[in-house]
């Protein structure tokens, strides 16, 4: 399992797409800083969190697209599957890297906190309360996008798929305003991400909250398995 | 070592494996040998548990793949048709990847050197596998599937894209091999199986049409004895003749090789060689020459393949296809 943690990982920064990605995060959160923050006066980073949201929306496609399906491309997948390793445990390990690039994207906002404590007394509890909401909402994209990589042979199909999953997600707020009936409208503001995410960056965790995004990582993790596991009867 | 029985796969309604059984004791090579697309790649990859079959079991050395699959596939180092190489690793990166991967425990330096050794890509282990050629490519896969010294090594087509210096290494690698592990080895290329197997499967539509010893299978082909007749004298007269020695079934005119002489095959139920000599004794015309004609293992493969009984139909057969 660390095997391919590790090679997943590593082969991020042997190609582009790692930097791209980490550059891309650092460069638009950068800015939102500094509009939102710096540029107002203020030392509350709320404004920063929520604007981020379509960020991380975008960059989650890039980070996943190629997880499965690259390997099912060159073949690779006949190392792993025939290795004496079970397929749990490499879903697992390939989310884990794919989660590790994105926590790795979120050093921009310690980074941006550290800045605001040299000049003022940021509230850290808000910055915490929004990475460690944006690791479990970025978990759960991160397995949906994973597990459409598993679906496909073409890592462009997979990356465009997940973005347009991605938002519908946070589109079905709209959607749900439209809808003149009350059950539906509940089913579409139970599975929307962009409220209960918006809680998070007012720096509140409700604990509905972290279960909704838990389980959503765990269900599209166990399809994936179940994907790759129904391959060897296909 | 590795028993196989009834083995089943069907893709879509497609049958691709009918009923395939086999076995295979320790430290014997055993040949695959088929036409493209007869199933030898999917019973690899059933072996190796990169598929599942619909019906039969895969024993490895008593442990079934499907029940345990982790303990089997420990035994196993496997070279699929297409290595399963990451392009944007290092030769030497890759390779601790796979060690890793297979949770071997051995001294991964010393391991590695020794397997890149064996293989002879000691040269280029710092290299990105992206730019190696295809003969460096299929050589890196054949490493990991040495990794860990598996008693069991299942090859498929490991002989493609090398170059005929490489190919005749490879082969003696192999035979070297087998001396310690149980080889499975797959290729449509003939005399790479005569040169380095003990046993040959023949396998065609997903069904074993043949499974012999290689010594049988040559055996078998030559059921009827064939010779080749040249003789002095006049063509109708030499052929009614041959025709008429008890135990020919056919005789086949092969026309004119000297002026005055006529060559024909003979083929017969038993040894008919001393009946052909005392036939034309009595008569004027000399003989030049008989000559047993054996089959060689290509004719046999032909002629089961096709399910035809001459080797000559045979082969036209294949080419026109």
């Amino acid at each position: 399992m660390s095997a391919i943690y590790k090679r997943d990982f590593v082969s991020y920064f042997n190609s582009p797409v790692g930097y791209a990605v980490l550059a891309s995060f650092m460069f638009f959160s950068g800015i939102f800083f500094y509009v939102q923050c710096l540029y107002m006066g203020t030392t509350n980073m709320s404004t920063v969190f929520q604007s981020m949201f379509f960020i991380v929306l975008f960059v989650i496609p890039l980070i996943t697209m190629r997880t499965f399906s690259d390997d099912r491309k060159n073949k690779t997948d006949q190392a792993w599957m025939t290795a004496p390793v079970e397929i749990p445990s490499i879903v697992i390990a390939k989310f884990l890297s794919s989660l590790s690039l994105f926590a790795l994207c979120l050093l921009a906002f310690v980074i941006e906190g550290v800045s605001l404590s040299l000049m003022a007394q940021p509230d850290w509890s808000v910055i915490i309360g929004n990475i460690f909401g944006l690791i479990i909402l970025g978990s759960s994209l991160l397995t949906i996008g994973i597990f459409i990589s598993s679906l496909t042979e073409s890592s462009i199909v997979a990356a465009i798929v997940s973005f347009a999953v991605n938002v519908l997600l946070s589109l079905i707020d709209i959607v749900g305003v439209t809808v003149h009936q009350d059950w539906l409208t509940a089913v579409i503001n139970a599975v929307s991400f962009q409220s209960r995410y918006n809680d998070f960056s007012l720096g509140i965790i409700s604990l509905s909250d972290v279960i909704f995004f838990v389980t959503v990582t765990c269900l599209f993790l166990f399809l994936t398995d179940r994907v790759i596991e129904r391959r060897r009867w296909a | 070592m590795i028993k196989v029985r009834n083995l089943t796969k069907f893709y879509v309604k497609n049958k691709a494996l009918d009923d395939v059984s086999f076995s295979l004791n320790e430290g014997e090579i055993l040949g695959f040998l088929g036409p493209n697309g007869a199933g030898k790649s999917t019973t690899m990859n059933i072996i190796t548990g990169y598929l599942s079959s619909d019906a039969g079991t895969v024993e490895i050395d008593g442990i079934n793949i499907l029940e345990n699959p982790t303990a089997a596939k420990k035994k196993i180092g496997y070279l699929p048709e297409i290595p399963p190489l990451y392009n944007d690793m290092t030769v030497v990166k890759y390779l601790e990847f796979m060690f890793r991967l297979k949770k071997i425990r051995l001294p991964m330096k010393e391991h590695i050197n020794s397997v890149c050794d064996k293989v002879k890509i000691s040269d280029v282990k710092d290299r990105i596998i992206k730019n190696l050629s295809k003969g460096y490519r299929q050589r890196v896969g054949f490493a990991q599937a040495l990794l860990g010294d598996p008693p069991v090594l299942i090859l498929d087509e490991p002989t493609v894209g090398l170059d005929p210096q490489q190919i005749i290494e490879i082969r003696r690698l192999i035979r070297d091999l087998g001396k310690k592990h149980t080889i499975i080895l797959s290729s449509h290329l003939l005399s790479e199986v005569q040169a380095v197997c003990d046993k040959i499967l023949i396998i065609n539509n997903g069904r074993i049409v043949a499974d012999e010893l290689k010594t049988s299978l040559t055996g078998t082909g030559a059921a009827s004895e064939k010779l080749s007749v040249i003789v002095e004298g006049r063509r109708q007269q030499v052929m009614s003749l041959l025709q008429k020695i008890d135990g020919v079934v056919k005789v086949t005119d092969l026309g004119e090789p000297e002026k005055g002489c006529c060559e024909f095959t003979v083929d017969s139920r038993r040894d008919v060689r001393r009946l052909i000599f005392r036939a034309f004794a009595k008569t004027d015309f000399n003989i030049l020459q008989i000559s047993p004609v054996e089959l060689s293992l290509e004719d046999t493969y032909l002629r089961i393949i096709t399910g035809k009984n001459d080797t000559k139909e045979a082969t036209a057969d294949v080419s026109n296809l």
